[in-house]
Formats: structure tokens, sequence, C-alpha cells
């Protein structure tokens, strides 16, 4: 009932799009959203009409940084109870993945959410379990929820929660790239809703659409932004009305703003981001891993991280190439064997192009 | 990991915390639904376990006759 389907009013929105005869070039931040544009080749059909998409930052576990993958890396050697979402565990880090770590005896667990790690801590109260808590606005609210509710002593998370809004005005700050408009996250909106983004428009005057999934949304969000451009406005407007609203979700709001305080993070691939990283607030800090573990940790704080060798991560997620555009792509670099964790996450670019390419 | 997927609330257990969710694919999980205000018959998204957003049917019935208006409508001008 929530999904669309109309092959005609496809074809009818890329013809419309071509009738434009524009040359544009837009970002998106969702891995959902790469995944329904590969996988359906809407890429493809709309570079036909003038317009390429690239993916910019929105992958959670793609942005995660050295440091943070070292600090779960560090907590799962010192025989804690290291629990994360299945994609974070194959994130190659400086020797090792949380995956190496597991196959050498240390006590890693994937699991859905971060109820399920909630869970095993109440199970094995004599050990302490750690969630590796990444996502953007779209799961911090679950984080949020899970720590107010008074979990068990011996459960902690290492927040590594960031926020998208930031990063957008990160990207267009440092201008290395063409944006003619953003194409953003509807699951990130339906907590934040339309108001966040206003800004951008405001400041930089770019179009904005929010988007829902299906191969039509995001057709039907090119053809607003595309609209929008023609008419010389930038605004943000809502494609993915079923699902998100102007206020977003004030209960999920409410939620994180009594957990968490906002700070600036560093982004993998980009410099410090300001006020675009989420920090437990003193009042939880008994939850909070880089407090209760501060001992175990303080010896990363002084180490310099490096990206992987060669990996071009970094340029990916700032939208300056395709991952094809990588020379280790499908050679050095494939899901068996990745180098980076764009090559790892199901929301990678790197991973969603190298799955789809042989059916091209 | 942005993910999240519709379903419909056929249950919610005495807490109000929690509530078994209808994929409407055979398959039912429990959500968590403290984020949101929902009731049996709902439809919501679900992601991580957490019920993040209720769903229009409204909207949703309406979208594909909407996107078809604005294209005649930003076509003609
Ligand atoms: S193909 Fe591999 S090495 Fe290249 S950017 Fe992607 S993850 Fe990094």
């Amino acid at each position: 009932m929530f999904s669309l389907h109309d092959k005609n009013l496809a074809k009818e929105i890329l013809s419309s799009i071509k009738k434009s005869d524009v040359h544009l070039r837009f970002m998106h931040v969702c891995g959902t959203h790469q995944d329904t544009l590969v996988k359906h080749g809407l890429d493809e059909l709309l570079k036909e009409c003038g317009i390429e998409i690239g993916q910019g930052p929105g992958c959670p576990v793609c942005v995660t940084t050295p440091k943070e993958i070292e600090e779960m890396l560090l907590l799962a050697q010192k025989g804690i109870t290291v629990t994360t979402f299945g994609d974070m565990i194959r994130v190659p880090g400086e020797h090792y993945s949380l995956q190496h770590m597991k196959a050498e005896g240390c006590d890693v667990r994937t699991v859905y959410g971060i109820e399920d790690a909630v869970a095993f801590a109440e199970k094995q109260k004599d050990k302490e379990v750690v969630f590796m808590a990444v996502g953007f606005e779209t799961t911090a609210p679950s984080t949020a929820a899970v720590l107010l509710n008074k979990p068990p002593s011996n459960f902690s998370v290492l927040c590594c929660h960031r926020l998208i809004p930031p990063a957008l005005k990160a990207l267009l700050e440092m201008g290395e790239t063409r944006i003619d408009g953003f194409i953003e996250p509807g699951h990130v909106s339906t907590i934040i809703g339309l108001a966040p983004y206003e800004f951008i428009s405001k400041k930089y005057h770019v179009p904005q659409v929010v988007a829902g999934f299906e191969p039509l949304d995001l057709l039907m969000a090119v053809w607003m932004l595309v609209q929008q451009i023609n008419k010389g406005n930038h605004e943000v407007q809502n494609e993915y009305a079923r699902a998100v609203n102007q206020k977003g979700n004030m209960k999920a709001q409410a939620v994180m703003k009594s957990v968490f305080t906002v700070d600036e993070k560093k982004w993998r691939g980009f410099p410090v981001i300001l006020e675009s990283g989420l920090l437990v607030r003193n009042e939880f800090e008994q939850y909070d891993a880089r407090k209760k573990f501060e001992d175990h940790l303080s010896v990363l704080t002084e180490k310099e991280f490096v990206e992987p060798k060669d990996c071009r991560c970094g340029d990916v997620l700032r939208g300056l190439i395709s991952s094809k555009e990588c020379p280790l792509f499908g050679t050095l670099c494939t899901p068996e064997k990745p180098v980076g964790p764009c090559m790892v996450s199901g929301e990678g670019s790197c991973k969603i192009e190298f799955r789809y390419q042989k059916k091209r | 990991m942005c993910l999240a997927i519709p379903g419909k609330i056929i249950k919610i257990d005495t807490k109000k915390e929690h509530a078994t969710v209808d994929y409407g694919d055979g398959t039912k999980r429990n959500a968590n639904i403290t984020l949101v205000d929902v009731k049996v018959g709902d439809y919501v998204l679900v992601h991580a376990g957490f019920a993040i957003q209720l769903l229009s049917k409204k909207e949703a019935q309406e979208t594909l006759a909407l996107f078809r208006e604005m294209l005649s409508f930003g076509e003609g001008l």
C-alpha cells in the first residue's frame, strides 16, 4: 500500500525532465537512495536527460572515522563485549577489523538494533557490553530512548551519531564540487522535519527536495528540483509527504535533546564539521563508553590516524569522484576484500556499484 | 542502515513500550513504540527495531494522483 508503481508515469517524468534541456548535478546523502538509483538504472536514465547524481557522505558506516574504529577494536581487545550493526564489524581498521578480532576469540556481536545489545547486557551481568552507536538522525533517537530507560549498569554506548544538515553546509562551504540541488534523505527527515534544511536554501540558494525511496519518489524529486531551477526558485520541498511532515517527529527530537548535546565532529574524508556530532550528556555519563573506559582509550588520543592506503573513500564521500574512478575499485578492492568502508557497507557507494555493475 | 520498513501495528503490549508489527510479507516482529503515538491498525516506519514515524494512509493513496497533477501543471508552465 505504501509502494508506488506506474511505469507510464516514470516515462512521463523522464521525458519532461529531458524536455527541460538542462545540465545539472545533484547530490543526495543516503545509501538507500543510491541503492534505488543504481538498482533500477535510474542514474543512467537520468544522465541521458542531463542530470548527474552523486551520493555524498550519506552512509553512516562510511563516515565513521578510523579513530572510532580503533576505539571499538581496542575495547574488544580488552575483553569487553562489543555489539554493533552488521556492516560495522567488517570495516578495516589500521591492522584488523572487528571480524578479525572475533575470529581471534574476542566477543563481538552483530545486532539488529540497540535493544538487542541491551538484552545481551541483561543476560550477562558479569560482562561489560558496549554498543557502537553509529547512524544519523534516523538512528540517534533509538539510542537516546534506551539511555533514558535506565539500561543495566554493565551497558554503555560508544556514541558515533552524526547530523546531516551541518554536513550539507560543510560541502557547500568547501565548494569543491558543483551542487545544483540536494535530494534530502527521507528517513532522516521523518525525524527532523523540513525546518533544519531551510537555512541551506536561504543562505546558499540551493533547492532541496526531501524524497522517499521508491524509483518514482526519486524521479519525482529530480523533476521537482529541475522545476525549481527553471523557475529560479530555491526552497525546501517535500516529495515524501506520506512519511515526512513539516515538524518531524517531535517526540523523538525531545528524547534526543534530553540525552545528547551537539558538538563538532570529524567525518571520514572531511575536516572537523561544526555542530555535526552528538555527545552523551554528563547526566548519562555512566553509559558513555568514552568516559567509562577512559583509561583504556586514552592511548588513542595522541595517535594520528590515516585512511587506508590509496583508498579514495574521502573523495567519494565528498562527491568528487564516483566509485568507479577509484583505481582500486573492483580489482584490489572488492566486497570480499574491502580496502575502505565504502566497499563494506550496504549503503556505501562502492559496494552498491559493485553489487549491481554485473547486471548493467 | 537508514533503511526503514513500513508495517502495521497489530498488537500493543501492556507496558505500551513495544508492539507487534506486521510487515505484510509474512514477517511479524516486535518494535519499540516509545518514540511515536500509535494505536492498533496504524501504519509505521520501523528502523533498527524502533517505530520512528506514522505513515499517512491518505497521503500514500494520493501520492500518484498528486504526481500526475503536478506533472501536467508543471508542463503547462
Ligand atoms: S573502491 Fe575501495 S579503495 Fe576505492 S574508494 Fe571505494 S572503498 Fe575505497
